[in-house]
């Protein structure tokens, strides 16, 4: 109950962090709606194009963003040595992984909840509906649970905001995989029995990081 | 003398292996003799996926135990894993061509051999980045468990994804003796092969170690 009490406190900090500076959200923001843009002129903007490549698009702009956004989270603690701070705090690592997860799932649902809007206005297509909602929320787990394992890893190597990406990507597949194929058929108008099995493997995906990050996060920041 | 045995076992079961392929075997009615990489490709992909089950455990216990040795055979494994993994996705293109009249397809076992390449690259990049011994082992460990557990996920997602498409049928009815047999000498050449290399891998790593430690203390003697 404590590391939970503890989590919420870090996530808390960050997210006061973020309202101070604003430094993550507009430029990641700015960032999305760019990649969204050049898609558009790789793609065309026809209505039956935008059919066929509108949730592969979405999700790639998730993951670009994504990466982004986690790649601060602990950058921004290496910077001014902060996660020294972090580190002789009466925490426990495990509450450090769990603050920084919480942290991180609660900007990238942010910022996926300002891109969204204008993904629909851009691409002419209808966006809000329950599905998709609950797509994005558990991928979104999904990204955050590894990212955030990773990102720490990655803050430790000389070539920071490369290494990510490298180990990010791979790992994420089955979401990305997933989540592209359940909003496909959300968009086509497809019934909830028929995206059942793609929730399944993003949930176990989900439980599967989120338990082995948690376990072994206390590995990435010792010393 | 441990090695001195899998050596002269692992050579004599290869050429033996090169006769059973190359003569013994009788060539298969429809695909003709490029079939013949076929007893190469599977135990390629069987070592593969055994050399990453290997890192998987070894990272494991490195991590409980943190002696060198383990980080030794994790990523002596992981190298024998990524050449084992690489040859089978060339030894694939290569029969593809003449059997699918395609270089690559997306099929599940394919694609999920993909993903793991990219992460097995991830695993020595991140070692690449990240300086000292102790952290270098620590976190390949990390990628090396995170990375293991992914793949029944990805082959999950992708079979999923890929089922629309009928599934490929290498052989209608099973395999005939004479080729059963070749398989399987291959098989078992392949895992003394494996071992053999591994064994003399962590070896050479257990030594670069102990000289780069005799090279700091002379070092600091010296200074």
């Amino acid at each position: 109950m404590k590391e939970l009490r503890d989590a919420f406190t870090i996530a808390s900090k960050d997210v006061l962090t973020e309202i101070r500076t604003r430094e993550v959200l507009s430029s990641v923001v700015i960032f999305a709606v760019l990649v969204i843009i050049i898609f558009n002129f790789a793609f065309g903007s026809s209505e039956q194009a935008a059919g066929l490549v509108a949730p592969g698009i979405l999700w790639v702009t998730f993951a670009f963003t994504g990466i982004l956004s986690l790649n601060r989270s602990f950058i921004l603690e290496k910077e001014e040595d902060c996660i020294e701070g972090l580190m002789v705090a009466p925490l426990s690592r495990e509450a450090v992984y769990l603050g920084k997860f919480f942290g991180n799932v609660f900007f990238i649902i942010l910022i996926q909840l300002i891109v969204i809007p204008i993904f629909s206005l851009l691409f002419n297509i209808s966006f809000f509906n329950l599905e998709l909602l609950l797509i994005t929320i558990l991928a979104t787990l999904g990204f955050a649970s590894v990212g955030t394992l990773f990102a720490a890893m990655a803050v430790n190597t000389r070539a920071r905001e490369l290494v990510l990406p490298i180990l990010f990507f791979p790992v994420i597949t089955p979401v990305i995989i997933a989540a592209v194929n359940a909003s496909a058929q959300v968009l086509d108008g497809q019934s909830f029995g028929a995206i059942a099995q793609w929730l399944g493997v993003i949930g176990a995906f989900d439980v599967i990081f989120i338990v082995a990050s948690y376990l072994i996060f206390s590995f990435i920041i010792e010393e | 003398m441990k090695r001195k045995i899998l050596f002269a076992l692992s050579s004599v079961l290869i050429l033996l292996s090169f006769y059973m392929v190359l003569v013994f075997v009788p060539t298969e009615i429809d695909m003709g003799i490029v079939q013949r990489i076929f007893y190469y490709h599977v135990p390629l992909a069987w070592i593969a996926f055994l050399a990453f089950f290997v890192v998987f455990t070894g990272s494991i216990i490195y991590l409980a135990k943190r002696s060198t040795k383990w980080d030794n055979i994790a990523s002596a494994s992981a190298e024998i894993g990524l050449v084992f993994i690489s040859l089978m996705l060339i030894t694939g293109s290569i029969w593809a061509k003449p059997a699918w009249g395609v270089w690559w397809i997306w099929e599940p076992r394919l694609t999920t051999s993909l993903v793991l390449w990219f992460i097995y690259v991830a695993y020595f990049i991140v070692r690449g980045y990240v300086s000292g011994e102790e952290r270098k082992a620590r976190f390949g460990a990390v990628v090396g468990i995170i990375g293991f557990l992914n793949v029944p996920l990805v082959f999950l997602s992708v079979t999923l994804w890929r089922t629309q498409h009928p599934p490929l049928t290498i052989f209608s009815g099973g395999l005939e003796p004479p080729m059963l047999a070749t398989l399987l000498v291959c098989l078992v050449a392949f895992n003394f092969l494996y071992f053999y290399l591994l064994s003399e891998r962590s070896m050479m790593k257990n030594d670069e170690r102990m000289l780069s430690q005799i090279k700091e203390t002379m070092a600091r003697r010296n200074a």
